[in-house]
């Protein structure tokens, strides 16, 4: 543990990538406390200018909302629906995964071309529809989300325990009887973590963007403030006013780059020897 | 090189089935009784007109045989009828598409051409200063969502100065013909091409970079060094080639995202192609229209995924026309 906080923070993208993140985290959790102006509150005049009074920093939208108060709210829907989503495609790609690899066989047959099905859908498309027809809310955005982004979780995770399952200690386990179960849960899964995490990493990013791309298409939950709405609200007035749609798209860009740079740093961590030899 | 085209073929038929058959489901998840929701569509809903769409689309009938009626008429090109739009989503699917293959396809060359100039510069000026420029451009584009892509060209391009058109595929009662129409639409084109092609750009040039230095270090790269073949030759037939391979097969498994990015660009420069059309059912919650795209987006994916096949057999020396 001690060994791979050293190699990620010796890689310039990791601990780069940190520092955003950690900020982000500390304004989706203590943002809107020390910040109380509700995002969805009249607070000043319409098409307040960026950089004019100190209580509205980032100026007001068409409706004279905040449009500071809305990115700091903002930042708790996007990491969270960011975080929920990969964990939820984790929990369905894993097990497919391993299963597939463990079993092999006409199991692994299925379970592949199953995967290969999800892959072959547009996602976004696949996204938009299943928001569309379970209503928006929190949980149908999160839910579409992890649908389309599980595919190569599963495909990931099938490879490691491809190549694990036959290594002696694997084979030792069964010797000893060992259950199914027992096995790929205490003696493959955890070898097999590293190329997870980093995967995870980039997913966050993906379904961030993803999150924010259904909201600016109108289909973000009514009821939380979130970047992609904004820049969806503010499109409309974009000659008048272009802070409203600039300000929150940086919010996005940064997030996902951290996220991104994150993945990065992780894989110079996680895996040494392919990030030597790619240099 | 026939018997796998049509193995794949096949393949992509069945995948369709599939998606067909989720379709089916998918718009039997929609809430409401399909005929009360086709009836509100159509603007009325008295009990008479609606028991006259259940027995119109079958769906008095039990399940089965109802999943029946839509893959047959699926298979006729029948997808529904548009009750907001008042046509066959078919036809309204059609008269779409070119707008949607133009705008996609001019997209997918830029980034590709893009991507693999400048990641094979960065390849080649690895650990210069112009390698980290490339890098980082890659990685603030890779970052950008699409839409705001679009709308920060839109302030740069059509705000601040004012150089190309915001919107619209053609200018509008211009009547142009000949090269002066061609002119007028490429104008148009280029900042949605540009804007969706960007991302896709970013993904091709860190590909193209990775892939170059891994192939680099393999040995027949030495041996054409050895050979003493000029270095030149040495870049673009031995290590560009092989590289390629993994850029085409990120193409192939993009085809999804690109058709999903194109209705993120068409919603935000009025383009009129399949994309902006997804987006009018969206927000009219006409889901008959809105599977029709679905599945007409999901056909382009097959179609572009057995053609990425057939170039990465073209491209990979290693590989035999063998089903």
């Amino acid at each position: 543990m001690k060994q791979f906080w050293k190699s990620m923070l010796k890689s310039p993208s990791g601990v780069i990538g940190l520092v955003i993140l950690l900020l982000a985290i500390s304004v989706a959790v203590f943002g809107p406390l020390l910040f109380p102006n509700s995002p969805w509150r009249m607070v000043q005049r319409p098409f307040l200018p960026p950089f004019m009074l100190s209580t509205v920093p980032l100026g007001t939208d068409a409706l004279g909302r905040d449009v500071f108060a809305g990115m700091i709210f903002g930042a708790r829907v996007s990491l969270l629906v960011g975080l929920v989503s990969t964990l939820v495609a984790l929990v369905v790609g894993v097990p497919i995964g391993a299963m597939a690899g463990y079993f092999g066989g006409k199991v692994d047959d299925a379970l592949m071309r199953f995967t290969e099905f999800f892959q072959t859908i547009p996602s976004f498309a696949l996204a938009i529809v299943l928001v569309a027809i379970l209503q928006p809310s929190i949980y149908s955005i999160v839910a579409s989300i992890a649908v389309v982004s599980w595919p190569p979780v599963a495909r990931l995770v099938r490879g490691e325990v491809l190549s694990l399952r036959t290594r002696e200690y694997v084979q030792a386990a069964v010797v000893t009887g060992q259950s199914n179960t027992w096995i790929i849960l205490r003696e493959i899964l955890p070898n097999a973590l590293s190329p997870v995490i980093v995967l995870a990493s980039l997913m966050v990013a993906t379904a961030i963007l993803l999150e924010s791309s259904l909201s600016f298409l109108g289909l973000g939950d009514p009821n939380l403030i979130s970047w992609g709405y904004m820049v969806g609200a503010g499109r409309t007035v974009i000659r008048q006013a272009w802070w409203i749609t600039v300000f929150p798209g940086v919010a996005i860009l940064i997030s996902v780059l951290g996220l991104n740079l994150i993945g990065e740093g992780l894989n110079d961590a996680l895996n040494p020897r392919l990030s030597r030899e790619g240099r | 090189m026939l018997s796998f085209v049509a193995q794949r073929v096949v393949k992509g038929v069945i995948v369709l089935l599939a998606i067909v058959v989720l379709n089916f489901f998918l718009i039997r998840l929609a809430p409401g009784d399909p005929a009360v929701v086709m009836a509100g569509e159509a603007g009325a809903s008295d009990q008479v007109f609606v028991q006259q769409l259940r027995e119109k689309f079958g769906l008095d009938k039990p399940l089965p045989e109802q999943l029946f009626i839509y893959v047959k008429g699926i298979a006729t090109l029948d997808l529904g009828f548009s009750f907001r739009q008042q046509a066959p989503v078919s036809k309204l699917i059609l008269e779409r598409l070119p707008a949607t293959l133009l705008l996609t396809l001019t997209a997918f060359a830029i980034s590709l051409a893009l991507g693999v100039l400048f990641g094979t510069f960065a390849a080649r000026f690895a650990g210069t200063f112009l390698d980290t420029a490339i890098t980082i451009f890659a990685l603030i584009f890779y970052a950008m969502p699409i839409f705001w892509v679009a709308l920060m060209g839109i302030l740069l391009f059509s705000v601040a100065v004012d150089w190309l058109p915001s919107f619209g595929y053609e200018t509008v009662g211009a009547n142009l013909t000949g090269l002066a129409h061609l002119i007028d639409v490429a104008k148009h084109l280029i900042m949605p091409a540009m804007t969706l092609g960007l991302f896709f750009m970013a993904t091709y040039t860190r590909m193209t970079r990775a892939s170059m230095l891994e192939v680099k270090r393999l040995d027949f790269v030495k041996t054409a060094r050895a050979k003493g073949l000029p270095d030149a030759v040495i870049q673009r037939r031995h290590v560009l080639r092989n590289a390629l391979l993994p850029v085409v097969t990120l193409a192939g498994v993009h085809a999804g995202t690109l058709i999903g990015g194109a209705v993120i660009t068409e919603t935000v420069f009025a383009w009129p192609g399949i994309g902006r059309l997804m987006y009018d059912a969206l927000l009219q919650r006409d889901y008959n229209l809105l599977l029709g795209v679905f599945v007409t987006c999901s056909v382009m994916v097959l179609i572009f995924n057995l053609i990425t096949d057939l170039v990465y057999r073209l491209v990979d020396p290693r590989i035999e026309f063998a089903a």
